[in-house]
């Protein structure tokens, strides 16, 4: 990874840094917020997914792991928020480790990993929504105390340079994917399995590491939706919301790039918020134009709007993404 | 403990849930031998089918059972469609295109009928709802006992297509070897668009039978589909006779357990069954060797 690497990250992240120095309406902040959020998300499923081809179907696995570590530690055991967040981003990479040991141990792939990992989440689902120590079906609240301290912030646009700080990482963290030899055997699992295990690559520990690593970056996602909202409950932390949104932005913004999910995410939301200008409240519509998006993605534009603008633009540097 | 006829009817129920599970799964278990894809939107198509048996009784005042020979032919004509004309060449071919495509197909699905039905859930209000049978000490629901018997005719009826009719045949040459049966002359695109449809026609089917002792709102599939793959995979993946038998023994482990250890705990009893065969035998328990 060199500095040329770095440069469009640096530039975009810069740029979006001062979104907030001319935005100051809470809505428009909030929205950007929960952007990032989901582009956290995703950005963690994009490595195992997008790099690595293993689709998993249950990412909410690792956000609500994160997001309810991150709660109970707190709360339960007055443990400082950052080192909550710390400790909720290791659990989420446990999880994922776990996860990704029964399964890939097993030889699990294409629909049965889809399928596993669907599973998994709802057995999280179930267990938070009856347990004692995650507040059962009626959730569990984090103090308010706002601090810098405490990871809460008066300020939305404080929040939002912290969260995009953390994109900011992910996106580091993904470019230092794609530039490295973990990452080329990746893609190699993802072109061909058999053929990259012939060529002396090892499967199973290139696929565990790819989870731990996408597990880890979900559960950091978990965490922050959890500081911003102050609030967590099984339906929100193991839904399957957050499983089809972390999926989705990579899918439609360009799996497997180190943009794709930031752009993706950006585009799906903006677009269902004009959805819900236009149509008014009726529900589902805006999750109803997001279906169509996937399979109008799938159909016509498997590389996503990144690989559409370089369809269309073939005088970028195709690296570029 | 509980008394021994108690046990006995939890055990009765099981089979005559599992009776409607078995239709349910049986669409999917025929589309993934065929197609070989994992077809998410099945949950989502049921819940179609759900709201439309619920909207012929609202609005035609036609009885669930009625709808049947009127629902069968719509769903599946709406199965065809949907794999001849989306599936098929949207997803070019390749099986995580096809997991995507359904998965959209179900998330576009799920939210149009948010749109249109709203959140609230509804139920049907027939004569024979409440209508209950004895067999000395044990008490069941009659229209459950309707829902069995017609899904095991079904089930009967299938499997006759399956292995005697032309169709049936096709359907099965193209299950073992695509390439083979499209060199003696079968339409591949069409035989999986038949067997899509297929698929569908039993949704229709379970709909009609579980309206009558049933609820359906926007979300009511995503409790079916879980709970339609546990059975496929335990019954095999591909296997009539074992998606009967997955769904006879699920329905059976889910009222059992719900009896002892509660409803919401009960479901996490189907899907640790599903992860563990999953693990440890994703052939199934009915299944051949891989």
């Amino acid at each position: 990874m060199t500095a040329r690497d770095l440069l469009p990250i640096a530039v975009a992240v810069a740029l979006t840094a001062l979104v907030p120095l001319f935005v100051t309406t809470n809505t428009v902040l909030n929205f950007l917020v929960l952007v990032l959020i989901v582009a956290l998300a995703a950005q963690g499923w994009n490595i195992l997914g997008g790099f690595g081809g293993q689709f998993s179907f249950g990412h909410a696995a690792f956000f609500g792991t994160g997001a309810y570590a991150t709660a109970i530690l707190q709360t339960r055991f007055g443990v400082n928020a950052w080192a909550g967040f710390a400790l909720g981003v290791a659990a989420g990479a446990l999880a994922g480790w776990i996860i990704g040991y029964l399964s890939f141990r097993s030889g699990l792939r294409g629909s049965y990993f889809a399928l596993v990992t669907l599973a998994f989440a709802e057995v999280f689902r179930i267990l938070a929504n009856a347990a004692e120590v995650t507040g059962g079906a009626a959730g569990m609240l984090i103090k308010l105390d706002m601090r810098p301290a405490n990871f809460q912030f008066a300020s939305r646009a404080v929040f939002f340079w912290v969260a995009l700080a953390l994109v900011a990482a992910a996106l580091v963290l993904t470019r230092g994917i794609e530039c490295s030899r973990f990452g080329a055997r990746l893609v190699a699992i993802r072109e061909n399995e058999e053929a990259a295990q012939a060529l002396g690559v090892d499967t199973l520990r290139t696929k565990l590491a790819a989870i731990t690593l996408s597990a880890g970056v979900t559960a950091a996602s978990g965490c922050l939706y959890a500081q911003y909202f102050l609030f967590v409950d099984a339906q929100i932390a193991y839904g399957t919301w957050i499983s089809v949104e972390a999926l989705l932005a990579p899918i439609i913004g360009g799996a497997g790039t180190a943009f794709g999910p930031l752009i993706g995410a950006l585009s799906l939301h903006a677009l269902g918020e004009i959805a819900k200008l236009f149509a008014g409240r009726v529900p589902g519509i805006d999750l109803a134009l997001f279906g169509c998006l996937l399979v109008a993605a799938v159909a016509f534009a498997p590389e996503g709007i990144l690989g559409l603008a370089r369809r269309t633009r073939p005088r970028l540097k195709p690296a570029a993404g | 403990m509980y008394a021994p006829a108690i046990v006995a009817e939890a055990f009765l129920n099981g089979l005559l849930t599992g009776s409607v599970y078995a239709l349910i799964a049986l669409g999917l278990t025929l589309v993934y031998g065929v197609l070989h894809i994992i077809n998410f939107a099945h949950g989502a198509l049921l819940t179609g089918a759900m709201f439309a048996v619920w909207a012929a009784h609202a609005g035609l005042g036609l009885d669930p059972y009625l709808a049947i020979p009127l629902l069968t032919p719509l769903f599946f004509a709406l199965g065809y469609a949907l794999q001849r004309f989306v599936i098929g060449p949207a997803s070019h071919g390749s099986e995580s295109n096809i997991l995507l495509v359904t998965l959209g197909l179900a998330i576009i699905i799920e939210n149009a009928l948010l749109a249109t039905f709203r959140s609230d859930t509804r139920t049907l209000a027939t004569d024979y709802g409440f209508q209950s049978v004895e067999f000395g000490p044990l008490i069941l629901s009659k229209p459950r006992l309707i829902g069995f018997a017609a899904a095991v005719l079904v089930t009967i009826l299938l499997w006759l297509v399956l292995a005697h009719s032309d169709t049936g045949k096709a359907i099965r040459a193209v299950a073992k070897e695509k390439l083979g049966a499209r060199l003696v002359g079968i339409d591949v695109g069409h035989v999986y668009a038949v067997t899509f449809g297929l698929g569908c026609a039993c949704l229709a089917i379970a709909a009609c039978l579980l309206m009558p002792t049933f609820y359906v709102n926007p979300r009511v599939g995503n409790a079916f589909v879980l709970v339609a793959f546990t059975i496929v995979v335990l019954g095999g993946m591909s296997s009539v006779p074992g998606a009967l038998l997955g769904a006879l023994f699920v329905g059976v482990v889910e009222s059992l357990s719900g009896l002892y250890f509660g409803d919401s705990l009960g479901q996490l009893g189907i899907f640790l069954i599903f992860i563990l065969v999953l693990l440890v035998r994703p052939t199934g328990l009915f299944g051949a060797k891989a």
